[in-house]
């Protein structure tokens, strides 16, 4: 390892300067400004979906004016979509299905992904062989139709639809964490802490896990991401909660009238592009921030 | 001295890797004992089975490939390789410990030195986070880091080499082991910073009793640490003795050859010593070793009987063993 002391040159021993990783992590993502961008914008569309519709007050499936009011029109922002229902109000509550969608797929994702990861990188043999097998048995099936049968076999329900997206995109996760895990497991802090009498569960979530986070958290982030533009798939299938609204949803519904009235397929269109990217570059900034090569400069 | 119960004490012990190439027997008949407060060198080249006789001792030899066959290793009377997992988590890092080799990897990056040291004392003797960190204060006080209480917040990569292996050396000690096994603990770092750790270990040893298994490939490390030496080959031990016995009068000639490969600062060398001399060869694939003494295609003085058979210990000496046929029956040098 060559890692340079962060010595100011000429200064004494007395006077190392020290960072708390905290700061020097915050630090590092601060410098890149694409990735502040992208965490605004994120927390600007959690704090819409968050608090707006307490101000909107008005239900997203209730007919408010005429049919296909254009933007700016009578008051409304966002205009009104084929049923007169308010676009505005829509987006808002559309917001809160996606992101709760999105964050709960990829928090299973992680869950399932970093157990089967784990447990095939740490113990390898005939553990890593029978996951391994089963990971790559989910890799070969197109996750888009799997997703889509899951939530048709069961009822279309937000839970249900958190739970298919995140039965077939963890296998990145899977894979990532068990190359982490192989790697970490031979270093030899791993063979101190078993030669000071830790049990093998303590040597992977305390010794080894903390090691692997930082690749994992930065996929974590992507996979927010992915999973957000699998429910708007779904949803604009049909294939969810009719009962709740989301932007994909929206885009499904209005996807007849795309050329008489575009902005209610592009409004929701866009919120998801504006999302998606906003998320990609906060894991962008992640790893800049993780990136030990990065912060000698 | 001899009179004193010994505190570890290993016999007969064989360890066997399969390998693509066939079995290779990596430690054949090791036998050590070791009493309170003193230090026993074990010396050979690279992958003569050093440190995984130090592994075998705390049973972490890799399994598979690896597997201990035969043999004991008795600590107090007790035989560790008939103990129960669950029991060996309580032996290791409490009455049996290990250092190693590199002290830049063998802390972990994202805790704090404090928290690490703290970790054996809570894992072992149940004591709170806030007293197993004044705990951690304390064992830094003791291996001579300065600002301990400043110092046991900081992360590894603060640090240097040598204050690593000074806080190794702490984590290592912090239950107060009755055996303490070093694994080549000096050998990543420089000269003047290998005499602090020694100097270190000793005064450490004097104070608690802390038996010591020192490993090494350096001769002049273990000339200054350690009452016995056993000098390994091939996986097995080829020679015994009191360290100076060996240092003035090596008898099987792999000692020989690795005491002449000591760079001596004579102000005048004797034209013999004028150039290092090495021993020609490498240690065999373990995988391939006949039935012949296995340092014999390396050894200038090797026989027939030598590569028919393997020679057992010999008696050389007052509480000293050779493996050699030149000491047998037959060939008294």
């Amino acid at each position: 390892m060559t890692e340079p002391r962060k010595t100011a040159p000429g200064s004494g021993p007395g006077t190392v300067r020290i960072e708390r990783p905290a700061v020097e992590f915050l630090r590092m993502y601060a410098r890149n400004w694409a990735a502040v961008a992208g965490f605004l914008v994120f927390s600007t569309i959690v704090f819409a979906a968050l608090f707006a519709p307490l101000i909107l007050a008005v239900d997203p499936f209730e007919m408010v004016w005429m049919p296909f009011t254009p933007p700016g029109q009578d008051g409304y922002v966002f205009g009104t979509d084929n049923l007169g229902r308010d676009m505005l109000t829509a987006i808002v509550y559309g917001a809160r299905a996606t992101l709760v969608v999105g964050a709960s797929a990829a928090a299973l994702t992680i869950v399932i992904g970093l157990t089967i990861g784990s447990l095939a990188g740490y113990y390898r043999g005939w553990v890593d062989e029978v996951l391994m097998r089963i990971t790559e048995f989910f890799q070969v099936l197109p996750p888009l139709l799997l997703a889509m049968v899951l939530v048709a076999l069961f009822s279309p329900t937000l839970p249900t639809v958190a739970i298919a997206i995140g039965v077939v995109t963890w296998t990145g996760v899977a894979r990532l964490a068990r190359a982490e895990f192989m790697r970490i497991r031979e270093l030899e802090f791993v063979k101190a802490a078993r030669s000071i009498g830790s049990r093998d569960r303590r040597i992977i979530w305390r010794v080894i896990l903390p090691n692997a986070l930082p690749p994992l958290i930065v996929n974590a982030a992507l996979t927010v991401g992915i999973a957000i533009l699998f429910e708007a798939a779904l949803s604009f299938l049909g294939l969810s909660d009719p009962n709740v609204m989301s932007w994909g949803k929206l885009i499904g519904d209005n996807r007849d009238y795309l050329l008489d009235a575009p902005w209610t397929v592009t409004i929701p269109g866009v919120a998801i592009f504006l999302t998606v990217l906003a998320v990609s570059l906060i894991g962008d900034g992640l790893n800049d921030a993780f990136n030990p090569r990065l912060r000698e400069r | 001295m001899n009179a004193a119960a010994p505190l570890l004490e290993v016999e007969g012990l064989e360890v066997e890797f399969s390998t693509r190439q066939g079995t290779a027997r990596v430690l054949d008949g090791v036998a050590l004992s070791l009493e309170p407060g003193r230090t026993l060198g074990i010396v050979g080249e690279s992958g003569c089975g050093k440190s995984m006789t130090a592994l075998s001792i705390m049973r972490l030899v890799p399994e598979p490939p690896g597997r201990i066959g035969a043999g004991a290793v008795r600590l107090n009377g007790e035989d560790l390789l008939q103990a129960s997992e669950k029991r060996m988590r309580e032996v290791r890092g409490k009455d049996i410990s290990m250092i190693f080799q590199e002290p830049m990897t063998s802390l972990n990056p994202v805790y704090s030195i404090g928290d690490q040291i703290a970790e054996t004392v809570r894992l072992h003797e149940g004591l709170s986070r806030r007293e197993s960190l004044e705990w951690a204060i304390e064992m830094l006080k003791a291996v001579h880091i300065p600002a301990a209480e400043r110092r046991v917040r900081e992360f590894p990569h603060q640090m240097s080499g040598g204050m690593r292996q000074r806080v190794m050396i702490a984590m290592a000690l912090a239950c107060r082991p009755s055996v303490l096994i070093a694994d080549e603990p000096t050998t990543a770092l420089d000269v003047t910073v290998q005499a602090q750790v020694f100097d270190l270990l000793k005064e450490l040893q004097e104070k608690t009793g802390t038996a010591i298994v020192l490993i090494s490939h350096d001769m002049g490390a273990i000339a200054e640490m350690a009452d016995r030496v056993m000098v390994m080959y091939a996986g097995r031990i080829v020679e015994e003795a009191a360290t100076e016995e060996i240092l003035e009068s090596p008898r099987h000639p792999y000692t020989r050859g690795l005491i002449a490969c000591v760079p001596h600062m004579e102000e005048k060398p004797p034209p013999e010593r004028a150039a290092l001399t090495e021993i020609p060869g490498v240690v065999p694939a373990l995988t391939d070793i006949g039935a012949g003494c296995a340092f014999a295609p390396r050894c200038a003085r090797a026989t027939d009987l030598c590569r028919r058979a393997a020679p057992p210990s010999f008696e050389t000496g007052e509480d000293r063993r050779t493996a050699c046929w030149l000491y047998g029956e037959a060939g008294a040098a």
